[in-house]
């Protein structure tokens, strides 16, 4: 494994930017440039990549969906959200058509923000390509092919030009494929969903979207930090905060920022990536929480070594 | 067993915690509590957890705290914490504890409206 790009870091709905969100960073940027003149294009693009995150850029809008990059020539797709849209277009102009190419999709759950690029990505409809859709929920096709069906989708699922298949994956056990260990397991979430913990030869991923941890069960806690245990990076549902999801929240199957910290801590993995954000936060709010947990980290740390904090945006690409 | 001296001020209970309030002592933090909440209810005195001597706490322990407070509100007893420590505060904060649990800056600043 060589990298992560993040193609949909949204989650429940995709969310775009308004008028007025985009307004706002004019009017930030022009408020720090201060009426300063710039010598050439350069100069400009320094300044520019100088501001806030919130300001220069955005954490983005699709839903979930996550790729792995590989040094093998098979593609890794995990969860299909609306973000599966452009990663379908990039990959159609990368290798062009016709020129057959396999695709290994990874599945957390059967939900329609997981789901809804599926009808949208391009080497579906593309004779020659194989598309390999693995998951744990034994109705896994059964909802790939029911959202391209009459009245919800025009084109219907028996249109795909591709070769499609579905592999039933067991939790808890190890699945050899591309070259890569690939462990799933069962998370708490409304219809369940699954995690998953992929291990090349040096580098070990791991996904977990859709998950509430329950506070009072310590066991859990213990099943999670073994399931992370030493990871490079943990994908993580950081969609509400701590109280929200103990309170207001309970039982609606996501987790928090301070939980993410507190197992990658108990599991020591090097870097945490925040996942899934809440569609009401907007880019100011995501940049705030992600400065407070990287502040908790560091006040909890102790003698730990220190834990990497990012949050993941659409386009985001890290090395692993 | 947790040790949770307590003490009487302006009429408010206020019991001493200190140490480290992680996943480890969660369940015992939780059952030292117990006889102090029961007495928690309408007409006893409030019930003040002093915190100046927490330098942690966890997730776990936060709960704690959240079904502490939820007790007391269904028996109509007060309960509270005071005296957070910087570091303790900032976890308030940034977990959102700060605004579900009730939460002074000191013991005196507490009994001042939880007092008779
Ligand atoms: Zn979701
Ligand atoms: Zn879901």
């Amino acid at each position: 494994m060589k990298q992560v790009v993040f193609w949909g870091t949204r989650g429940a709905l995709p969310t775009s930017l308004t008028s007025r969100d985009i307004h706002e960073k004019i009017v930030a940027a022009l408020v720090v440039a201060n009426g300063r003149s710039f010598r050439n294009r350069n100069a400009l693009e320094e300044f520019v990549r100088g501001l806030p995150f919130a300001v220069n850029g955005t954490f983005g809008g699709n839903s979930s969906c996550v790729e792995i990059v590989t040094s093998g020539p098979e593609h890794i797709i995990l969860d299909m959200g609306s973000g599966a849209r452009p990663l379908g277009q990039a990959k159609i102009a990368r290798f062009g058509v016709p020129n057959p190419q396999t695709y290994h999709i990874f599945i957390s759950h059967l939900h329609w923000d997981h789901l809804m690029g599926f009808p949208f990505f391009a080497p579906m409809y593309i004779p020659g390509n194989r598309i390999v859709i693995h998951g744990c929920h034994p109705r896994l096709e059964e909802a790939v092919r029911r959202q391209m069906q009459a009245p919800c989708f025009p084109v219907d699922y028996s249109q795909a030009g591709a070769q499609i298949e579905f592999d039933l994956m067991t939790p808890d056990h190890p699945h050899y494929i591309c070259g890569l260990n690939v462990i799933p397991t069962l998370q708490l979430h409304a219809g369940d969903s699954y995690g998953y913990r992929f291990e090349s030869v040096d580098r070990t991923l791991v996904y977990s979207t859709d998950c509430e941890h329950k506070l009072e069960d310590i066991e859990a806690f213990e099943r999670f930090a073994r399931f992370f245990a030493g990871a490079d990076l943990v994908i993580f549902d950081a969609m509400y905060s701590l109280a929200e999801a103990a309170s207001v929240k309970s039982d609606w199957g996501h987790s928090s920022n301070v939980i993410g910290v507190e197992l990658c801590q108990a599991a020591a993995a090097r870097r945490l990536a925040l996942f899934h954000h809440e569609p009401v936060n907007d880019d100011k709010q995501l940049a705030r929480l992600l400065e407070e947990t990287r502040r908790l980290e560091q006040i909890t740390r102790g003698e730990r070594p220190p834990l990497e904090v990012v949050s993941a945006y659409d386009g985001l690409i890290l090395d692993l | 067993m947790m040790n949770l001296p307590t003490s009487e001020q302006a009429g408010v209970l206020v019991v001493s915690v200190n140490g480290r309030i992680d996943h480890a002592v969660s369940e015992e933090f939780t059952r030292a509590l117990e006889p102090l909440l029961a007495r928690c209810t309408q007409g006893q005195p409030a019930l003040l957890l002093d915190f100046s001597g927490v330098v942690y706490i966890s997730s776990a322990g936060l709960r704690v705290l959240m079904m502490a407070s939820r007790q007391a509100k269904a028996q109509q007893g007060s309960f509270a914490i005071a005296a957070l420590t910087p570091l303790v505060q900032e976890v308030f904060t940034i977990s959102r504890f700060n605004l579900i649990v009730p939460c002074y800056t000191s013991v005196d600043a507490a009994c001042k409206v939880l007092g008779r």
